[in-house]
């Protein structure tokens, strides 16, 4: 409980308390670690719930024709599923990391703003039970997909000022957890951490931050528009007013394209800090990794509309975002390169994280490549709307941010818990994830490039044949994911009784702050900052 | 944690916030630039809003080309209307005025203010279709079961680039009733 004062404290006596006692730790908490475990939890929790929602949708798909659910609630289930893996999964495991580890990084004691942080980690779980309680309200849950384009989406049922409501409170904490981890990452470094010494995995989210604060307040005046829209008589998108429902496309995605990016700088960031590890070697190319990143998060912002081709623009809008988007190929490949080099002749060992990593380069950069297909304005045509895209970013989502998020796990659990996990199950894990993936979403590249579209509950029979396949790997990769949940409560638990050492990974101390300090680590670290930085990783 | 390193933040994060709010402003302003944007000579949207009177030139008709031009009728949502076009396709040569008759009908024992927008494809070439008489260019009012005949008096501008063969003309009623 005194931990809450201690951002009041001049004097640095305030390593002796320890958490409050029972179910109020969790709640008052302003412990960084706490709270980067209550962001883990949660996210864990609804990468289950959004995964069940997968599972109902690949059951459906299983076969033509209607089986299991009704096309409304089908098309609610497409829409929450990636309502809820978005904000509730992917976004709250980066800000869990980065709760975790950024501090333990950079040398410093805490976040900045310890009690926004806590009312920042609340308002996401707010925002997202709200979400889900319009799955049990008149008329269904949104049914329009993620992208909430009217006027679909002002047909959804009682359930619609409530999914407004949610995005607001979901795009506040998002911005509150940015703010601070920007404030931690410029003011609280160790006097010797300076900018280019930064861990990657700092730098990105550094990055990241800025993008947040930059796109989530559009994306709420989008949807506040909409609200208005629906309930005000204003016309911001209703044709009949004057409106234009092309307007909504443009500002969500000068939201949307920069959004899928705070997913993916953050998985960089981590992929180059496991990377360097287990090839025993520096990372290739460190400030031109920082430069990429950089450049990524300003080209997301010029590149928005080459997700409507198709909406009528003009020959030199076609033109100038196509080839926008192609220049992202650019620093994007800088990196791909870099992780490659940082192998190439590296004494390599292949523990489950590294092997997640490896897993990671190599099908981002087939979904980096599917990208590129659709960056070309008239090839689009053909692909749009088609599941050549939803292949093409579940590939960038799944087999990328997903599986860094679970080489993250594999490779912080021990210094979090103080325990080894069972590393013969963690690559089981690996090996079925891996297989179950590319049967899972490989076969819809070819479903989309022989026309299905997306977000239909039934489909014509030809595409029979690749939906089944599609669905099976589909169903074994949900089941692998079990494994992942059996072992993050076995290693809290107690894991295989190995006893870990404070750096865990051979040499891991050249690598990271967080590898000098004790494992478990202590509910304070660096109370005083560090005097020496590891810079293997420069 | 020191006091000037708590001052700092607290700073920080303000200014921070004021970003956001000029961020979800700037959300707001889109809505301005774009349709500054769409009315630059070089971008030639077609915006819902943009459709003008046109007046009745005396083209030279270019018999040698042949466009067909089709009609399409639609209601949004659940507009309580009957509404559809007298003919689907008319082929057409540039430069001639042509009218057809669409046909829209009250079907409900209330007044009915209703808007059609139109929309002309492909896109590219809706600025060579000339409208002189349209009903989209007013709301229309429709007293309870009135049925009325609108027609819409069109030509194809014969500077239309030859590679367009055919044009579809799509008019949507909007219910505006309950806006009023």
């Amino acid at each position: 409980m005194s931990a809450v004062v201690a951002e009041h404290d001049d004097h640095h006596d305030d390593h002796d308390h320890g958490p409050a006692k029972g179910i109020l730790r969790w709640i008052i908490t302003t412990n960084h670690k706490d709270i980067g475990t209550l962001y883990l939890l949660f996210a864990l929790a609804m990468f289950f719930v959004g995964g069940s929602m997968a599972m109902i949708i690949r059951a459906e798909l299983f076969e033509p024709g209607m089986q299991f659910v009704d096309p409304q609630f089908f098309n609610s289930m497409t829409t929450m599923h990636a309502l809820v893996m978005v904000f509730g999964a992917v976004m709250p495991a980066f800000v869990g990391l980065a709760n975790w580890m950024i501090p333990m990084m950079i040398g410093a004691p805490d976040m900045a703003l310890p009690r926004m942080n806590n009312m920042s980690f609340w308002l996401l779980v707010a925002g997202v039970l709200m979400l889900a309680s319009t799955l049990f309200m008149e008329g269904g849950a949104p049914a329009g997909g993620w992208t909430l384009y009217p006027p679909l989406v002002l047909q959804t049922g009682k359930a619609f000022p409530f999914a407004v409501f949610s995005v607001h409170l979901l795009g506040i904490s998002s911005i509150m957890g940015a703010i601070n981890i920007i404030a931690t990452i410029l003011n609280m470094r160790a006097p010797a951490m300076t900018l280019m010494k930064m861990p990657l995995f700092v730098w990105t989210w550094l990055i990241t931050g800025f993008l947040l604060i930059a796109i989530m307040p559009v994306f709420a005046g989008a949807v506040t528009m909409l609200l208005t829209d629906k309930f005000f008589h204003t016309s911001f998108f209703d044709a009949a007013g004057g409106g234009d429902p092309v307007l909504y496309q443009h500002i969500f995605w000068f939201f949307g394209h920069p959004e899928v990016y705070v997913m993916i700088l953050p998985t960089f960031g981590v992929a180059s800090t496991i990377i360097p590890v287990f090839a025993r070697k520096p990372l290739f190319g460190y400030s031109s990794m920082v430069y990429a990143t950089a450049s990524i998060a300003f080209l997301s912002f010029i590149v928005w509309a080459h997700h409507m081709f198709t909406v009528g623009m003009p020959l030199a809008g076609e033109l100038y975002f196509m080839y926008a988007t192609m220049l992202i190929a650019i620093p994007t490949g800088v990196k791909v390169f870099n992780w490659t080099a940082t192998m190439w002749k590296g004494s390599m060992t292949f523990e489950t994280p590294m092997l997640f990593s490896i897993a990671f380069v190599v099908l981002f950069t087939l979904g980096g490549f599917t990208g590129l297909m659709m960056s070309i304005a008239p090839v689009d045509f053909q692909y749009h709307d088609t599941y050549f895209i939803v292949a093409h970013f579940h590939y960038t989502l799944v087999p990328a941010s997903v599986f860094i998020l679970m080489a993250a796990g594999y490779y912080w659990l021990p210094k979090w818990t103080g325990h080894m996990y069972n590393e013969k199950i963690g690559q089981l894990h690996f090996w079925l994830s891996t297989v179950s993936v590319n049967i899972l979403f490989f076969p819809q590249h070819f479903l989309g490039l022989a026309g299905m579209p997306r977000r239909i509950p039934d489909y014509a029979i030809q595409f029979a044949d690749w939906n089944m396949i599609s669905s099976i790997g589909g169903f074994i990769f949900g089941a692998s994911q079990l494994l992942f949940l059996y072992i993050v409560i076995d290693t809290i638990r107690g894991g295989t009784g190995e006893k870990v050492t404070d750096e865990v990974w051979e040499d891991a101390h050249k690598h990271g702050l967080e590898w000098t300090l004790p494992s478990p680590v202590p509910y304070h670290t660096f109370t005083t900052p560090p005097a020496v930085i590891p810079t293997e990783h420069i | 944690m020191n006091r000037s390193v708590s001052q700092k933040n607290i700073k920080l994060a303000r200014n921070l916030v004021i970003v956001a709010v000029a961020m979800f402003g700037f959300g707001y302003a889109l809505v301005p630039i774009y349709d500054v944007l769409c009315e630059w000579k070089w971008i030639e949207r077609d915006r819902p809003d943009a459709i003008k009177q046109a007046k009745e030139n005396a083209y030279e008709v270019d018999k040698n080309r042949e466009v067909t031009v089709e009609f399409v009728a639609s209601l949004n949502e659940n507009t309580p209307m009957v509404f559809y076009a007298e003919i689907q396709k008319l082929k057409v040569h540039p430069g001639e005025y042509h009218t057809v008759n669409f046909h829209a009908e009250n079907k409900t024992d209330k007044v009915i203010n209703a808007r059609a927008i139109h929309s002309y494809s492909p896109a590219l070439v809706s600025s060579f279709v000339d409208t002189i008489t349209c009903f989209c260019f007013d709301e229309q009012l429709f007293e309870p079961k009135e049925a009325k005949t609108l027609p819409v008096r069109f030509a194809v501008n014969p500077d239309m680039p030859p590679q367009y063969k055919t044009i579809t003309l799509s008019y949507t009623f909007f219910d505006k009733t309950e806006n009023q």
